[in-house]
């Protein structure tokens, strides 16, 4: 029943709300998606908090995302002892980088009167649950060591059960509880973007790569308008 | 050739009286707002002085424009990849302090305090925190301050200017002032929309006026460091970033923008320039000493047949070519030669052009007196008080020469206008310096008519926006056929 409940039912509400939620806020209420940068209230403090915690919080996503992915290249990876160690060590050293940084924002934050202003209850839950997040995630590096391995042999597989729709959940109930804390979290995490400043991450501005500098909209596209003998006629407008 | 229409200004510098009316005017409309009380999307600047935000033309602080790198042209500080780098933490970006903490006073406690021997007073409390604060900088903080060690000596524009002409500058009797009142430029080579990372900013193809959507923006503030004129503002409130809109609504509606309206100078003009968006690159990537002159030749003269058939085939209106011809700006600019652009070495291709101050010129300290007299009546430009350099710096990428020659054509009207009016000069000393910039007396009258006794429907000319187009200015009327109404319904509230 507990297992059910978070090992199932939670992920999969947690999918759907952050599926649809980002849409939803994303298409009706677009003005309030913004990162929210405090940067222009305070500069210095925010460079040895923001940078630290952003290089590190990356780092972290794509090496679980890399053994949720490539499930067998990790565990050939870690199969040589010195190679495994490697790689343990790199990951836990920007889990405390995260951490370091998260901590500065944190103090940052609640120190400074300024930032204190722009402090909605939801950056009170961000900063909570980023906290618990990378602090269980040290936790486990410490007391159940090697996850880049086992990670990729029980825990891949129960995330593709639950990507396939057919949620398979025997071995992550045996884990430790420690490792179950940090699932559980994470999906709370997941479920809680549309609903915090967390939606920045979802529009990353990926486009700018490949997009000219100069922007012109034509809101209005006269010669279409003057040549067309259509009823309804007139270009969308671009700029949505 | 691709022929585009822009919406350009000319402020004639000798005619500001530094009122503030231009901002008061705009805050009133558009930044009376939480998180936008410290944007001055209209500002006056006394010169010299450091400006607002504090010092805004120094690039090495700021990094804001393009530079010439090799041959390519490039954001000086954003751009695809410092942009994309900088995303956490962005190192060149004002911060509230380079600009100042908003305040007001808290008059409630005039009522509510409790009877004492003192009088109560309403003390400054910050817009931010809601904490008690002196307030020690605000939007003009160095008004009228020209020869205050803080503030003038601190300007960027004296940086090529020898220590002896700095310090002349500084002397009692030669001390001298202007204003500048700034707004966005709404470039034809716009440097914030180069370096919004999200494509919130953009300039409108129809009239050239840059917006930021403020549904895109995203708080990546790279508008900021990229606008060299740091015309474009962050609200610490809403995340978002927001500028000067050149009150397109109200040109849409044939009105004059606010700041433009109430200016108690009139020293404000509005009006349509045509210009060749092809030529946009080459212009901005050019040496510097050409950058005035080539800019100049990308708008091009709306009265030429074959630019009449270009801008036709561009699907621009018969309505903004004849507003086109009647502009103002293009007078001034093109015509007459008198209005520069502010800065040009920033490379953004501004269109507001500013017609230099033509300032008191006579005295200066002889033998420890006053000297007033000179031997011709209005003195030489050469004596000016200011150092030519100094106003090369501001309008002409530091060239003396194309300064010169618009102050002498300033000169030349004033001293027809002295021969009309007053007649008691000798015949040389007028016709040689008319002759020197080559000015007939019918360009004279013209110049001064439209400097001083203009009319108002001759310092703005809009081009009509055909209310039953307007909207379509903004969005596709097709698009929201049948649904609940147009445009942004949202409240503007802060986020998540
Ligand atoms: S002045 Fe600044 S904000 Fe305005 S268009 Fe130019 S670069 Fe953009
Ligand atoms: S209202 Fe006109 S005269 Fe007054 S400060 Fe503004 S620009 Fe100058």
């Amino acid at each position: 029943m507990f297992n059910n409940f978070f090992f199932i039912g939670l992920p999969y509400a947690a999918l759907v709300i952050v599926l649809v939620g980002s849409l939803f806020r994303y298409f009706r209420f677009g003005f309030k998606v913004s990162s929210l940068s405090s940067q222009f209230l305070e500069g210095r403090e925010l460079f040895f908090g923001s940078r630290p915690f952003h290089w590190g919080i990356i780092f972290l996503f794509f090496g679980h995302a890399v053994a949720f992915l490539f499930p067998r290249s990790v565990i050939a990876w870690g199969s040589l002892p010195v190679r495994l160690i490697i790689l343990e060590a790199t990951a836990l050293g920007f889990a405390f980088l995260t951490l370091f940084g998260l901590i500065l924002l944190v103090q940052r934050r609640f120190k400074k009167k300024r930032i204190l202003a722009v402090t909605s209850k939801m950056d009170v839950f961000v900063v909570v649950i980023l906290l618990f997040q990378v602090g269980s995630g040290i936790w486990i590096a410490f007391f159940d060591r090697w996850g880049s391995v086992w990670f990729a042999s029980v825990l891949t597989p129960y995330l593709k059960s639950i990507f396939l729709f057919n949620p398979d959940i025997a071995a992550v109930s045996a884990m430790p509880s420690g490792v179950q804390i940090h699932i559980i979290s994470a999906f709370i995490f997941i479920g809680m973007i549309p609903f915090t400043r967390f939606i920045h991450f979802l529009v990353y501005p990926f486009v700018y790569i490949w997009r000219p500098y100069i922007y012109v909209i034509w809101n209005w596209d006269r010669k279409t308008i003057r040549q067309s003998k259509k009823l309804v006629n007139g270009v969308r407008s671009k700029n949505f | 050739m691709d022929v585009r229409s822009q919406i350009s200004m000319v402020f004639h510098l000798d005619k500001c009286i530094g009122c503030h009316t231009c901002s008061i005017a705009c805050k009133n409309i558009w930044t009376d707002r939480k998180g936008a009380e410290y944007m001055w999307w209209n500002n006056v600047e006394t010169k010299p002085g450091t400006g607002y935000p504090s010092k805004w033309e120094d690039q090495d602080i700021y990094k804001g424009g393009w530079e010439v790198r090799g041959k390519n042209l490039s954001l000086r500080g954003a751009g695809k990849f410092k942009g994309l780098k900088n995303l956490f933490h962005n190192p060149s970006l004002p911060v509230i302090d380079d600009y100042y903490e908003p305040w007001t006073y808290e008059y409630a406690h005039l009522f509510e305090a409790k009877e004492s021997d003192d009088q109560p007073v309403a003390r400054p409390v910050s817009l931010i925190t809601g904490e008690y604060i002196t307030p020690s900088a605000g939007p003009n903080w160095d008004d009228d301050l020209s020869g205050s060690q803080e503030y003038a000596r601190n300007d960027v524009n004296f940086k090529n200017l020898s220590p002896q002409e700095q310090e002349a500058m500084f002397e009692l009797e030669r001390m001298t002032m202007h204003y500048l009142p700034r707004i966005c430029n709404h470039c034809l080579n716009p440097a914030c929309v180069a370096g919004c990372p999200s494509g919130a900013i953009y300039k409108r193809g129809e009239d050239g006026i840059v917006l930021i959507n403020q549904k895109k923006c995203r708080a990546w503030r790279m508008c900021i460091t990229a606008c060299p004129y740091k015309k474009t503002y962050y609200n610490w409130n809403t995340g978002k970033s927001e500028k000067c809109i050149l009150c397109y609504p109200r040109l849409e509606t044939g009105q004059i923008p606010a700041c433009m309206h109430t200016c108690v100078g009139r020293i404000r003009y509005l009006g349509v320039m045509l210009y060749d968006a092809d030529k946009t690159k080459a212009v901005a990537s050019c040496a510097e000493e050409e950058l005035v002159d080539r800019q100049l030749d990308m708008y091009p003269d709306p009265f030429d047949p074959e630019i009449i058939k270009a801008a036709r085939e561009n699907g621009i209106a018969d309505s903004t070519i004849t507003a086109a011809q009647k502009s103002p700006v293009y007078k001034f600019v093109k015509k007459w030669g008198l209005a520069l652009p502010l800065h040009p070495e920033f490379r953004t291709l501004p269109n507001l052009f500013y017609v230099p101050p033509l300032l008191p010129t006579m005295a200066f300290v002889e033998n420890g007196t006053y000297e007033t007299t000179s031997e011709s009546f209005w003195g030489a430009i050469e004596k000016s008080r200011l150092p030519m350099k100094y106003l090369a710096n501001l309008f002409s990428a530091g060239n003396e020469k194309t300064i010169e020659i618009v102050l002498k054509k300033l000169m030349a009207v004033r001293l027809h206008r002295r021969d009309v009016t007053v007649g008691d000069l000798p015949e040389n000393e007028i016709t040689d310096p008319m002759n020197e910039v080559s000015m007939d007396k019918e360009t004279a009258d013209a110049i001064f008519r439209l400097t001083s006794l203009s009319l108002f429907t001759e310092r703005f000319v809009i081009p009509a926006a055909h209310r039953e187009e307007a909207m379509e200015m903004l969005e596709s009327t097709a698009d929201v056929k049948g649904n609940i109404g147009f445009g942004f319904k949202e409240p503007p509230k802060r986020g998540l």
